[in-house]
């Protein structure tokens, strides 16, 4: 089996999808020709032609809306916002109408649509290039939110999200396009080959949206995140010397609730990590979810580790991303409560 | 059909419809061909009074503003007629922002940003415009008007202190490199989402309307952004309220791989834009440093005497590659700068005063020399306080400014770190 990065897990998923249906297309501010700033949809005009792989004119709004319009009339559009922190001028086409269009029409009309779109920090990228505002989506009912952390996930959640029958944000942690990047940001990187989630099938397969994956199994806590922040709690757990359960939520919405509260009856201590900030971030929910479903399990207040109230910074990126030190800090806290 | 619709199999014999998706004239490998672009000559374009009706000057949104002609002569009713002086500070402004901008290109290179962003081919734009412009009115540029601060004396220095995010650097850390910021110098912060500066000058320039000041605005926008909803607000907002502003736009032709033609470039052009909003519209050559002056000052007299804004489309080019994460080798004709017919506007300049004789190759030399050497002193004196990760703001920093007051989870936060 090829062993891929995630870009090129993407790039499989798109050709895949774009192969087995003609109603599959993509299209996305310089992902035509030049096939994305970020290289996912490389190569994809030269196979499928000039009409599924398309470049878009600079206009957010305008991207979902036609997105929208396609899917109403059976397409199944996979387009690219190229960079999470410049979804906003759609956000409205995808609270006020992607998200609603099913209910408003008793079912008459849907919008399968996948927005795909990369976020998070980690590449010195300033606060317009390092965003994480998945909370503003999850909190949309009739939107689905969901969150890759390797290759492997990556391709076979896309072909889930195209295949879905409603609208899905597609956070893509940008930081571990190229490898499994653990927070430790003065140490070498490590590329995802030789990875065993950077095992990707060829063909067409597909993880269900809706189902966490436990990456690593544990008796001390309870570790939830998603995205990057996967990786950066493995090494937290090393680094604190914790036998910690760290779960890959993949999905926020659907989320995998089953997963979580076996997770934490079990260990009774719960950690919830991401790089969005704290107020009315996702772990907010989760941590909200867990207080709910576990209350008598606990023996710990959770805690919750998250990148701060502020905007994100350009110079003091490494104060700002909550990394492995913060996370190890935040389960030693667990274990004392 | 009951409903008086006519029955598909007796509809007219039309062929299926299909998708048009627009290309550009060239990719890599092939020959540069911009024989689509509308140019008129030199000298062509009328110049109506300051005080025309919008209408009267929706002509020369098809038309090429130009004082420059082949030989470097100025020529035609737009010439600025401006004093030999002016023209050479211009010129010395356009050596020293390209000596820059190759300086920090190489800085990026060398590992001491994250990040940089040249405006090479396009320096007339800002550097003419900031010289008719005063430092009270406000510019609203994109990421492509540094020689707004070059031309106005800005410090070097302090700029690659925000290019190296280092100690010194006046916003703290906190942007990108090149997002600038100078109330001082007439520059608003530079926002890293495009098109949501175009609106707000509109907004800044019915403020100073409201107060009865005479100040004016000024946005930029590209070529690419004009798809951006903002645009259009800023149109009507500044067209309804009769706002003191200008709202340029700069047409290099392409915006990261994608050419002019994916925002409508090639089925009008982008001055055109101006027309059903009811705002007068000039189309101008943008490598031209005359014709932007002459332009800037028809709009900058417009909106000073209460007659609202106006739209200026320069068509210039895009000589560099978008930024320095980007390789435009992938994706256009390589030599197609040196086959833009409105060619380099340094040379154009630079040609024009000799032709005065008011230049030579000697003070040419000697120009490119200074700015070296000027460009060359601020990087010791940058560099002295640190590049991007040697220096920075103290952490304490990053926790201020979100707020004018107190926020106790801010608060909170920063004790975390211990700052
Ligand atoms: C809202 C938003 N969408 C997308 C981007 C990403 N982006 C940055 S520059 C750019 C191209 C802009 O082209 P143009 O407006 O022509 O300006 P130019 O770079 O040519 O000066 C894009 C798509 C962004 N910064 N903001
Ligand atoms: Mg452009």
């Amino acid at each position: 089996m090829p062993s891929l990065n995630m870009i090129q897990a993407l790039n499989s998923a798109i050709d895949t999808a774009m192969s087995a249906d003609p109603n599959v297309l993509s299209f996305g501010q310089d992902t035509g020709y030049f096939g994305g700033v970020f290289r996912v949809t490389d190569g994809l005009q030269g196979k499928h032609g000039l009409t599924r792989s398309f470049d878009a004119p600079i206009a957010e709004a305008g991207i979902v809306a036609t997105a929208i319009g396609m899917a109403v009339y059976g397409l199944r559009p996979c387009v690219e916002i190229q960079f999470a922190d410049y979804i906003y001028p759609g956000y409205d086409q995808l609270v006020s109408e992607a998200a609603k269009i099913r209910y408003r029409s008793g079912g008459e009309f849907t919008t399968p649509i996948t927005v795909r779109t990369p976020y998070g920090g980690g590449i010195y990228g300033g606060q317009t290039h390092s965003q994480s505002p998945e909370s503003l989506f999850t909190h949309i009912a009739g939107l689905k939110t969901v969150v890759p952390s390797n290759p492997y996930d990556a391709k076979g959640m896309l072909l889930a999200a195209i295949a879905d029958d409603d609208p899905v944000l597609f956070f893509e942690p940008k930081r571990i396009y190229n490898g499994p990047f653990d927070g430790w940001h003065d140490r070498p990187v490590r590329p995802w080959a030789g990875h065993e989630l950077a095992e990707v099938p060829e063909g067409p397969y597909t993880v269900p949206l809706g189902q966490a994956r436990t990456m690593r199994q544990g008796a001390d806590l309870t570790v939830l995140a998603y995205g990057t922040m996967v990786w950066v709690s493995l090494a937290a757990a090393e680094e604190a010397g914790v036998d910690a359960e760290v779960i890959d939520l993949r999905s926020l919405v659907p989320l995998d609730i089953d997963a979580i509260v076996a997770s934490v009856k079990k260990t009774g201590r719960c950690v919830v990590v991401h790089e969005a900030p704290r107020t009315s971030g996702y772990g907010a929910e989760l941590s909200a979810l867990v207080q709910e479903r576990c209350f008598h399990h606990l023996e710990a207040p959770i805690q919750r580790v998250t990148g701060w109230d502020t905007p994100y910074p350009h110079a003091q990126e490494w104060d700002y991303f909550p990394g492995p030190k913060r996370v190890a800090e935040a389960m030693r806290r667990a274990m004392e409560g | 059909m009951p409903d008086g619709s006519i029955p598909p199999q007796d509809r007219p014999n039309a062929p299926k419809l299909s998708l048009h998706i627009p290309e550009p004239a060239g990719r890599p490998g092939d020959a540069p061909d911009f024989s689509a672009l509308p140019l008129s000559p030199a000298g062509a374009a009328p110049r109506p009074a300051v005080e025309a009706a919008p209408r009267d000057t929706h002509g020369l949104a098809y038309d090429l503003i130009r004082v420059l002609d082949e030989t470097g002569q100025a020529v035609g009713p737009w010439n600025p007629r401006l004093d030999p002086d002016h023209l050479r500070r211009g010129l010395q402004a356009m050596i020293l922002t390209r000596a820059f901008d190759d300086r920090m290109h190489r800085a990026h290179r060398q590992g001491k940003t994250s990040f940089y962003m040249k405006c090479t081919g396009e320096e007339a734009i800002a550097i003419a415009q900031a010289m008719v412009l005063t430092r009270e009115d406000m510019t609203f540029p994109t990421y492509r008007q540094q020689g707004i601060l070059i031309a106005r004396g800005y410090p070097l220095a302090t700029m690659m202190n925000q290019i190296y995010s280092n100690a010194s650097d006046p916003i703290l850390g906190r942007q990108l490199p090149i997002m600038y910021s100078s109330k001082e110098f007439g520059f608003f912060t530079i926002s890293g989402n495009l098109g949501t500066q175009y609106p707000q000058a509109v907004g800044w320039a019915m403020a100073s309307a409201y107060k009865g000041d005479d100040r004016i605005a000024a946005a930029y926008i590209g070529d690419g952004a004009t798809a951006e909803g903002d645009f259009h607000n800023a149109l009507t907002f500044a067209a309804v309220y009769r706002a003191p502003v200008i709202l340029n736009i700069v047409n290099n032709q392409w915006a990261i791989s994608t050419f002019s033609g994916m925002a409508g470039g090639g089925l009008t052009t982008f001055a055109a834009k101006g027309i059903a909003y009811g705002l007068p519209t000039l189309r101008v050559d943008g490598n031209d440093f005359l014709a932007v002056t002459a332009a800037t000052q028809w709009a900058e007299q417009r909106a000073r005497s209460n007659l609202g804004a106006t739209v200026i489309e320069f068509v210039s080019y895009r000589a560099a590659q978008h930024s320095t994460s980007d390789d435009p080798s992938r994706y256009r004709p390589a030599d197609e700068f040196d086959n833009f017919p409105l060619g380099d506007p340094i040379a154009r300049l630079r040609r024009h005063l000799t032709g005065l004789g008011e230049w030579d190759d000697a003070r040419q030399a000697a120009a490119e020399a200074d700015a070296v050497e000027q460009v060359r002193a601020a990087g010791r004196e940058a560099e002295a306080v640190g590049t991007l990760g040697q220096s920075r703001p103290s952490v304490k920093t990053m926790f201020e400014d979100v707020y004018a007051g107190d926020d106790w989870r801010i608060r909170e936060q920063r004790q975390e770190v211990g700052v």
